[in-house]
């Protein structure tokens, strides 16, 4: 039985902008998947520690030294839109 | 034969007895690439001037007794998920077209300063997720041994390029096994590391805790000189091994007298094609022959390694993907708000594979589902680490297919995502142990296709499994050369 997906949702949190087709394909694939995957939880893992690092490392420390970085202008001719040394973007915000 | 069939081995004994050039091997690597690259696609980028300028460097510092070791002046091609100063980097997705990377990646930089010459960016599937080459938006890669089969992935492009000649060795990152299941379809060595061996800075981000650079080539010798290039710590990734590298050739030639080896219960039977089966079963035959002790050895969690890692790894793509936003470098498709820009940007930008597996990592992590799905793989991936832990107790090295089949059709599995996942079912459980493996050509099934033969080792145990490899090639004596594409 292929778990149910509220796929809208999903792809809302994701910054997916699919239109109702493509939304109604990938939720039936991930229902599939996600039912494969579901596998995991037929394992008993009371009191199992999970991994984050796979050689259990956990911080590494450096000394907190300024340091030259790339240059901005080099960045910035990447940008898709710049100006004044920023990038652009459309209103963040709607409305006054 | 032509010089771009050579060993890195052999070029590098030939550039030394000065019987060619390194600009002579570039120009018959990229005269290879001019003869194969219409039907095969291995490059997205070939760097012509960038390479024979590098050519040229290396001949005269090697002319004035600069030798910067086995890698001087031969021709390499990198992945382009691999960020190269100055030369376009798109991981094979629209969402990048066009970005030229301000730095080079670390193992990109380490392999210019032993020498080696860059000669273009390989296709893979799109940000290195799939196990095909298909999902590249820029058209798939074919298999060198037959052009209607896929050369696997994601690293196909890396290795179409080696076995057709249009590169010596190459780089590739192994996320799930992108390196070793495309060695193992195109007759290659494919290492991937111990997690943290080589520096992952520069090299884009699909699933963290897993994605490991590592060499393809078509010896083991070749993949252990390129791996001596870019092992070692690095300040700029924070997960890289600070201790010592290995010495990777301190146990080469000592065989397999004594060694135990284990083969892998939950990596046979059904699903696995009857010549791979073979083969692998003779070459440990053959393995014991010479002193080995084998034995099976059962990993009960390998069943859901593939399930755990189809959680994990989405899920941190998922974050790791939330960067390509139309803000700062690539594709921007207009939007009224910044929020609507974005969505537009990333749904016109990903190709379907990547789109499925944002949302699938998406979901894995969304409030109410963490716990039972991300929560949960992380949790057995800590039992799949306890039962290799257990299996070395017995064992020295695990042995198996590297992948279930030889190279398939393209077209095959493309309409099955589960389908294609399952050709990662030998090489994820490494990945979610962060221990390094290999994969060896060992022979040809009845239509010619090259079989691999992968050996697993703990972490930091690279010279025991070079060694065990060294072995397995010798006795494999697998020589044969691609006979798909011309010349």
């Amino acid at each position: 039985m292929p778990i149910d997906i509220d796929i809208s949702h999903v792809a809302r949190l994701a910054r997916l902008a699919l239109d109702d087709d493509q939304l109604e394909l990938y939720r039936r694939q991930l229902g599939v998947i996600l039912e494969h995957a579901a596998r995991v939880q037929a394992l008993d893992t009371e009191g199992v520690e999970p991994t984050g690092h796979p050689l259990g490392f956990t911080n590494a420390f450096r000394d907190d030294e300024v340091r030259p970085s790339l240059d901005r202008e080099v960045v910035l001719a990447e940008a898709p839109e710049e100006r004044d040394g920023y990038f652009v973007v459309p209103p963040a915000l709607e409305g006054p | 034969m032509s010089l771009a069939d050579l060993t890195i081995t052999e070029a590098a004994r030939g550039l030394r007895e000065r019987r060619f050039s390194s600009r002579e091997l570039v120009d018959a690597v990229l005269e290879r690439a001019a003869q194969t690259e219409a039907e095969l696609h291995a490059y997205l980028t070939l760097d012509h001037e960038g390479a024979r300028r590098a050519a040229d460097q290396a001949d005269e510092e090697l002319a004035s007794g600069t030798d910067r070791g086995p890698l001087h002046g031969i021709p390499i091609a990198l992945k382009d998920n691999l960020c190269t100063s100055g030369v376009e980097t798109t991981c094979a997705s629209q969402i990048l077209a066009g970005y030229h990377p301000p730095y080079d990646a670390t193992a990109v930089r380490r392999l210019r300063e032993a020498g080696a010459v860059p000669v273009g960016k390989t296709n893979l599937d799109e940000f290195a997720m799939g196990s095909s080459t298909e999902n590249s938006a820029y058209g798939p890669t074919r298999n060198p041994w037959d052009p209607d089969r896929v050369p696997g992935g994601s690293s196909g492009g890396s290795a179409a390029a080696v076995a057709a000649g249009s590169a010596l060795g190459a780089l590739g990152s192994d996320t799930g096994g992108s390196i070793r299941q495309p060695a193992s379809l195109c007759g290659l060595v494919g290492v991937k590391p111990t997690y943290g061996l080589v520096s992952r800075y520069g090299l884009v981000a699909f699933a963290s805790s897993l994605d490991q650079i590592g060499p393809l080539a078509r010896t083991v010798e070749d993949a252990i000189a390129i791996l001596e290039a870019i092992a070692g710590h690095d300040p700029a990734d924070a997960t890289s091994w600070a201790g010592e590298v290995p010495d990777f050739r301190a146990e080469l030639g000592r065989g397999v007298e004594g060694l135990r080896i284990g083969t892998v219960t939950e990596l046979s039977g059904d699903g696995y094609e009857p010549a791979v089966s073979e083969a692998v079963a003779s070459m440990v035959a053959e393995l014991e022959a010479r002193g080995a002790r084998v034995e099976e050895v059962s990993l009960p969690t390998f069943d859901v390694a593939l399930s755990a890692y189809y959680l994990i790894a989405p899920a941190e793509a998922s974050a790791n993907l939330a960067r390509f936003d139309g803000v700062r470098y690539g594709l921007r498709v207009p939007g009224a708000t910044t929020e609507e820009m974005m969505a537009r940007t990333r749904a016109e930008g990903f190709g379907p594979e990547v789109i499925r597996r944002i949302l699938l990592g998406t979901y894995a992590l969304s409030a109410g589902y963490y716990d039972a799905f991300y929560g949960q793989a992380h949790r057995v991936r800590t039992l799949i680490a306890r039962d290799f832990a257990r299996a070395y107790e017995r064992v020295d090295v695990l042995v198996s297919p590297t992948s279930p089949t030889v190279a398939f059709p393209i077209g095959e599995r493309t309409e099955d995502p589960l389908a294609m996942y399952l050709s990662d079912i030998c090489t994820i459980p490494s990945n979610l142990a962060g221990h390094p493996a290999i994969s060896i050509p060992i022979g040809l099934d009845d239509a010619g296709l090259p079989i691999g033969f992968q050996v697993m080792a703990p972490a930091l145990a690279e010279p025991l499994l070079f060694r065990v490899a060294a072995e397995v090639e010798r006795i494999a004596g697998f020589d044969a050369r691609p006979t798909g594409v011309a010349p």
